[in-house]
């Protein structure tokens, strides 16, 4: 099914009328889809090159926004599951291992371990605390790769082929690994919406609202968090591994926590607890980037008070303008 | 063994750079409830702004002094311009709106001084060792940071525990409407207090700034390191913030210094250097995940001192 | 000759140089209404933190059904069958009336590690949850905010909730605190419906409620429980009328 008919079947199955934010979602979906005719038609490859980021850094957003937009964990370091997906494809591929149907399911799977590691850790605490310390497990595995020598330490590791996937297709060829992305996403949009209004959902919602009532209605809140957490981390872990794959590069720099802080202006600019929100909010922030800095070379003296004016005025982000009452 | 007390001696100086900015870090969380992510900012102004003026006055002291109002006054219309309408908000807002603020101090930086850094350079009278141990010799300038540092640790707890600005400050830490009953310009205590904060940043920017880096970004690295001391210390406790900077900043300094080759006695050379110096990068959150699981709330509690 | 469900010894617990609980003991059969009262500040909060688990005892045990639940974390009390309404309001406020009892109903309906059904299409969770609601009298409320509600109606609500777990025990603490005298006198109908059915443990300010309920009643001060039995004993009880009846409360 195509991307933009799945997107519409999406809008019917929520059963919702076109409201604005229904039209804000598809209009989103049809742009995302229509991307590589544009570029093929202009000539233009740098939007697809540009559309490819912004839609494998959605897939990132999106498991951020599902543990602090609907978890009410504010994650600090969920660059790192970005990085630890991107070298396990860049290690496996360095060591000759360059099947994609192994370092995959590696980067998933690494990047769930260390969300195993750094929740059961961190949820035990609450607040800024929380954020500090997801703050420092980043920083921790940031100086990790930073001394791995043989992986290129902080210049960063080159990746010569892309993963291979036998002749299901050829990620080299950049329309087919672009709708590849854009196929994970939309899928991973369904599924989070699917998790958010499950009994699983409600217990992360709930937990969100009122921890201290959840306990006392009978819920053991540190395990469904800590579930909650390992699926972010794995989805970010997927990300990462199709990051890997677009850029043909891995560094340290991928994990820097302010990798992480553009992850967080990306959800909050999206609207928190919403589905496309994610999305919306990757779009501005990577299109505003690079637009500004075609404008100037100073972008930041406009995005960073533009940041400051965002958290001080609005609430609940550009989708959150758009309206509605809150989903899930 | 000199080599070891050499590392210690870093290590408190180290440490007492960590107290000046995890000092203003925990008033500002203590008494505002405010998560500041441009802290760091007000660090590189601080060694920037004392760059600039040690160049134009052709001295040292002078261009220190400077940079010092400079950076409060930048801290204090920070305040007012921007970092007072995120009072009373989610953490999250105060993260975003800072990190905004960070990315634009950067970028202002690199526009006004341009990319390249700046040097600042000591007066020679303080470019000199002393023997502190029979055949140590440690550099002057930094038992001068060791020491103005304690005495401006010295000043804040009379500040904070006799005088009556302190005592507002205390009493605000533990009930903002009650202060405010009164009668007490809050708008200006808030203005103050991080103003000092600002303060006490761009202290430790201009101080350490002979010895190690004044460049675009310097604020970021020593911030979380700061927010790690705050962590550990407890939010609004300065007693918890000097321990606590003591603590990591030997924690990191000797850990880098000694892990290595701590390790080289079970791993081969490579092995030990790679993995040595991961583990001393990591020693400070080590620290402080040890100290979360512990006492989560820091080692010392908020409505002390 | 009823069975004993919850058996309270000793429990005690200071708060720095403040004896919040003094070697409390009680005892309570099932289907027993016991109303707590006492002045402000007698403890019952921490008395009823104690039961919930949300406060850990200095020393005393609680038995609940023959079992030993002293330091059983709160959410497993729950599971038992302890259900406890909250003094001050605490409920799910970006929710709507019927998601918050539904989530009740869901924490007893086995574990939630289920990622694929929609929660809010589930008969299981919906009908028993509209079920709930209509006892307290807040049907037609059912898809309002509870930031919408009033604050009767979230009064109603807590309790809503706490039924909604179906528990064999329901700690109550001041439920009728802000509400209106309809709304009173619907809770008070409500409780004595459910009276032998749930064991209740009600802590009130309304006196007039606790004597109309209450199968035992027991008077805490300053900690310690200065008597406890059937109302008209407490009525007459000497003590009791100074420390506490005696303070400006309506004679009848």
């Amino acid at each position: 099914m195509s991307p933009v008919a799945k997107g519409l079947s999406k809008a019917a199955s929520e059963g919702a009328a076109i409201t604005p934010r229904v039209a804000l979602n598809i209009a989103v979906t049809a742009t995302f889809a229509l991307v590589p005719i544009y570029a093929a038609f202009s000539g233009d490859a740098f939007a697809l090159t540009l559309f490819t980021r912004i839609v494998i850094l959605a897939i990132a957003a999106l498991s951020l926004n599902l543990i602090m937009g609907f978890g009410g964990m504010v994650s600090f370091g969920h660059a790192a599951y970005l990085g630890i997906g991107g070298y396990a494809v860049g290690i496996l591929a360095k060591e000759g291992i360059g099947s994609g149907f192994v370092q995959w399911p590696v980067a998933v799977a690494s990047a769930a371990l260390y969300a195993l590691v750094v929740g059961a850790l961190s949820l035990r605490t609450r607040g800024v605390y929380f954020i500090m310390i997801t703050l420092a497990f980043a920083q921790m595995i940031y100086y990790v790769a930073i001394g791995l020598d043989r992986y290129g330490g902080d210049d960063g590791l080159t990746i010569y082929h892309r993963s291979r996937f036998g002749t299901l297709i050829d990620l080299s060829n950049r329309t087919e690994f672009y709708y590849l992305c854009l196929a994970l996403l939309l899928v991973s949009v369904y599924v989070v919406w699917r998790i958010v209004n499950s009994r699983f959902g409600m217990v992360i919602q709930g937990a969100r609202s009122n921890e201290r009532r959840m306990r006392a209605i009978g819920f053991p809140t540190f395990r469904y968090r800590l579930a909650c957490f390992v699926i972010a981390g794995a989805m970010c872990g997927l990300a990462g591994a199709l990051l890997a794959n677009h850029t043909d590069f891995v560094s340290p720099a991928m994990m820097h926590w302010t990798r992480s802080g553009d992850l967080i202006v990306m959800v909050v600019l999206g609207g928190m607890q919403t589905m496309f929100g994610p999305l919306i909010g990757a779009l501005t922030f990577l299109v505003l980037e690079e637009g500004l800095s075609r404008l100037t070379e100073f972008s930041n003296l406009i995005i960073g008070p533009f940041l400051l004016v965002v958290a001080i005025s609005m609430r609940g982000g550009i989708d959150g303008l758009i309206g509605g009452v809150r989903r899930g | 063994m000199l080599y070891f007390f050499e590392q210690f001696l870093n290590g408190i100086q180290l440490g007492m750079l960590l107290f000046l900015l995890a000092a203003g870090l925990t008033l500002i969380f203590g008494i505002m409830d405010l998560v500041n992510l441009a802290h760091g900012s007000l660090y590189m102004l601080g060694a920037y702004f004392a760059a600039s003026f040690a160049e134009w006055t052709d001295s040292f002291v002078l261009g220190a002094i400077l940079a010092l109002a400079a950076t409060a006054v930048v801290g204090m219309i920070l305040e007012i311009v921007a970092i007072r309408r995120l009072y009373g908000r989610d953490h999250l807002d105060h993260v975003l709106g800072t990190f905004g603020l960070l990315l634009f101090f950067n970028e202002l930086v690199r526009l006004i001084w341009g990319p390249a850094g700046m040097t600042l350079s000591l007066p020679s009278e303080m470019l000199s060792a002393i023997e502190v141990l029979p055949g140590l010799f440690y550099p002057v300038y930094r038992l001068v940071i060791i020491g103005v540092t304690l005495i401006v640790a010295a000043l804040l707890y009379v500040l904070i525990m006799r005088t009556r600005v302190g005592m507002l400050i205390r009493a605000g830490a533990s009930n903002r409407e009650m202060v405010g009953a009164l009668g007490v310009n809050i708008k200006l205590l808030y203005t103050l207090v991080f103003g000092l904060g600002a303060a006490l940043a761009g202290f430790a920017g201009l101080m350490q700034a002979p010895i190690l880096t004044v460049q675009i970004g310097m604020g970021e690295n020593i911030l979380i390191a700061a927010f790690v001391v705050v962590t550990i210390g407890g939010i609004g406790s300065i007693r918890g913030a000097f321990v606590a900077a003591l603590l990591v900043g030997l924690a990191d300094t000797v850990g880098r210094a000694f892990v290595p080759d701590l390790l080289h006695a079970f791993l081969s050379e490579s092995a030990s250097s790679n993995l040595g110096r991961a583990l001393s990068s990591m020693m400070i959150y080590l620290v402080m995940a040890v100290v979360l699981i512990v006492r989560p709330e820091g080692l010392f509690s908020a409505t002390s001192k | 000759m009823a069975d004993v469900l919850l058996e309270v010894e000793g429990l005690t617990k200071r708060f720095g140089g403040v004896v919040a609980a003094d070697d409390i003991s009680l005892t309570l059969s099932a289907g027993e209404l016991h109303a707590i009262i006492g002045p402000n500040g007698a403890g019952k909060s921490t008395l009823i933190g104690q039961l919930s688990g949300e406060v850990t005892p200095d020393s005393g045990c609680i038995r609940f059904d023959g079992r030993e639940i002293t330091n059983l974390p709160v959410y497993r009390r729950s599971q038992l069958g302890l259900a406890r309404s909250f003094q001050v309001t605490t409920l799910f406020s970006d929710f709507t009336a019927l998601d918050n009892v539904a989530l009740s109903v869901q924490a007893h309906g086995g574990h939630s590690f289920r990622f694929w059904r929609n929660a809010r299409r589930e008969a299981e969770l919906r009908e028993p949850a509209e079920a709930a609601l209509a006892q307290v009298g807040l049907a037609q409320r059912a898809a309002t905010l509870v930031a919408d509600l009033s604050h009767g109606e979230r009064r109603q609500l807590e309790i809503a909730m706490a039924l909604a777990a179906q528990p064999r025990m329901l700690l109550l603490d001041e439920p009728m605190a802000g509400m209106g005298p309809e709304e009173s006198a619907r809770l008070v109908a409500k409780l004595r419906d459910l009276k032998g059915a749930i064991t209740v443990i009600l802590i009130e300010h309304d006196i007039d409620a606790v004597f109309a309920l209450a199968d035992r009643i027991s008077v805490l001060v300053y900690g310690r429980i200065i008597a406890s039995g059937d109302p008209g004993t407490i009525r007459a009880d000497a003590g009791v009328r100074q420390a506490y009846l005696g303070e400006g409360a309506t004679d009848d």
